[in-house]
């Protein structure tokens, strides 16, 4: 609860910092102040709290490990903004903000416990990015990706909305305890299954899954890139976690009847996402499919909620946004460089600046699941656990897919192994190179130490 | 309270916000024009403001009033922002016609 209260209240000091003529010092204060309220929130772990508001937050250790996450991005995408934003010095204070509440957005969709707070939560989170995907006023891009973003966004609220009307009809409450009672109760009504299949249309939109995906790679292409980096990490991972919270958690019973569709949804979103993937030449384009591919690999948890799912989720959620970051804060530092997002721009990045090359292939052979880095372990624990619960054939599918995504990863870190067509120097800001260092060391350690980022 | 539930009951109301839920949907899906497609989203929210009062009556219960309430702000703040970029694209392109946004085709 108090991390919710205090990410707020620095949200509105950011906004507010503009009138104090602390214009300079937003960042170095938000990211100060974020790693007080992470260490805050790292004391509430393995802590049992009564619910908060009258049962409108419930504060467990699955929503603390959330928290924390959800945090470590926030942090690693704002340090990121330092030099990302130079241009752009005058609306500091409002980009850090409308990120900060983001943040809250996610951190209230982490620990809900009641349909009301789910929904704010989500449209507090849409919202803000919204505003962000337009951010680039002049670049017409920019306000497609908005635009397109808002209308299919407030479209999928819509569908959400009457879900979860419907499910209050049926069950006559917006608390999740009652509606789980309901859920296993005997005989729940028509209305409470169509409630369950909008709410999980909309859910399916928000994460990107296939078929709901088409919106993904336009508006991450056409968003600036610091903020497609914060729509793929800290957006797919809350939404995954309101996601399990609310299938693996509160509708088990009647949600069971939905498996096979799922189990459908999961093999398509791996497929179209990695088939989609192959054919890009733009790497942000790349990273958006390949975000689809990986909501695949998260959708597994939802299948199959069982005492493992929420830890198999959170190490899954680790893995993908830490190396999404790490490859994203390069690709920010290549493309201001060269001004183009192709892969292109890659060529020869290892004669020019090996370090930063070594931390891109770092984070390629994280997300495309090789070992020692935690997205071989993050693949293993869904995978096996699919296979514990009898999803043998899914499991072989997503495993002959993963394999093919190998080609478009390699390609990028072949790209940037072959000879240099120029000789430009090239010597990216600090920033991006300690940010990208940080997420693979957090995946190195990940890998090495699984246990340690387990949900107890 | 239960006395107009009585006359009409909450059946009808189920059938009328499905029917305005629906015309909102199909007003989303094949209008082009960014502003008829704010108001048949809207019409989709207040069609489930509707029934939410509706249930919230049948259960005799306030958290579904309450919740309209939530709904219209987050209604509210949404038009606004939809706005915002709606302007941001005008000034570009001249034109709020959907179609005319390609700049991100494949």
């Amino acid at each position: 609860m108090k991390t919710l209260t205090y990410t707020s209240l620095l949200g509105i000091f950011c906004m507010l910092a503009e009138i104090l003529n602390l214009r300079k010092f937003i960042i170095p204060i938000a990211l100060v102040a974020l790693c007080v309220i992470g260490g805050l929130t790292y004391c509430d772990l393995n802590v049992h709290f009564e619910p908060f508001f009258s049962d409108m937050l419930r504060v467990d250790n699955f929503s603390t490990s959330f928290s924390l996450l959800l945090i470590v991005i926030a942090i690693l995408l704002i340090a990121l903004s330092y030099d990302f934003y130079t241009a752009q010095k005058d609306k500091i204070s409002d980009y850090i903000s409308i990120i900060i509440f983001t943040l809250c957005g996610a951190l209230a969709l982490v620990s809900f416990s009641n349909m009301t707070m789910f929904f704010i939560g989500l449209e507090v989170m849409s919202i803000s990015f919204y505003i962000l995907a337009g951010t680039n006023k002049r670049e017409v891009r920019s306000n497609e990706a908005a635009m397109k973003y808002f209308l299919m966004g407030s479209f999928a609220s819509g569908i959400l909305l009457m879900g979860i009307t419907l499910i209050y009809g049926a069950s006559g409450s917006f608390n999740l305890a009652t509606i789980a009672v309901y859920a296993s109760g005997q005989n729940p009504d028509i209305t409470f299954y169509i409630g369950i299949i909008l709410v999980l249309v909309a859910l399916l939109f928000k994460v990107s899954a296939v078929p709901f995906h088409f919106w993904a790679p336009d508006v991450y292409e056409g968003s600036p890139m610091l903020i497609t980096a914060l729509m793929a990490t800290l957006g797919k991972v809350a939404s995954f976690a309101a996601f399990y919270k609310l299938f693996a958690v509160c509708f088990v019973d009647a949600g069971s009847h939905f498996k096979l569709v799922i189990a459908i949804v999961v093999a398509l979103t791996i497929l179209v996402g990695n088939l989609s993937a192959i054919r890009q030449d733009s790497f942000k384009r790349m990273l958006a499919f390949s975000g689809v591919t990986n909501a695949g690999f998260m959708l597994f948890a939802i299948l199959l909620p069982n005492e493992n799912g929420g830890s198999a989720l959170f190490f899954y959620a680790v893995a993908y946004a830490l190396s999404s970051i790490a490859a994203f804060a390069i690709a920010i530092a290549v493309s201001k460089f060269s001004g183009s997002e192709k892969f292109d721009a890659f060529k020869g990045l290892a004669h020019k600046h090996p370090f930063s090359a070594i931390l891109l292939t770092f984070a390629m052979i994280s997300i495309a699941g090789i070992p020692p880095f935690a997205g071989f372990f993050a693949k293993y624990f869904i995978l096996s656990s699919a296979i514990k619960g009898g999803y043998f054939w899914l499991a072989v599918f997503a495993i002959i897919n993963s394999v093919v995504a190998f080609y478009y990863y390699f390609k990028v870190i072949i790209m940037m192994f072959s000879k240099p067509e120029n000789e430009d120097s090239f010597s990216p800001n600090f920033v991006y190179i300690t940010v990208a260092s940080i997420a693979v060391l957090i995946t190195i350690i990940a890998g090495f130490a699984p246990g340690v980022f387990f949900i107890h | 309270m239960l006395a107009i539930l009585d006359v009409v009951s909450i059946k009808y109301y189920l059938i009328l916000s499905a029917f305005l839920f629906t015309i909102g949907v199909f007003g989303v899906l094949f209008r082009r024009n960014a502003i008829t497609i704010f108001m048949c989203v809207e019409l989709m929210l207040n069609s489930v403001n509707l029934l939410l009062v509706a249930f919230s009556t049948y259960h005799h219960d306030a958290s579904g009033q309450v919740f309209v309430f939530f709904v219209m702000a987050v209604a509210a703040a949404e038009v606004a922002v939809g706005l915002a970029i709606l302007v941001t694209i005008f000034r570009n392109i001249h034109s709020v016609d959907i179609d005319d946004l390609k700049a991100l085709k494949n």
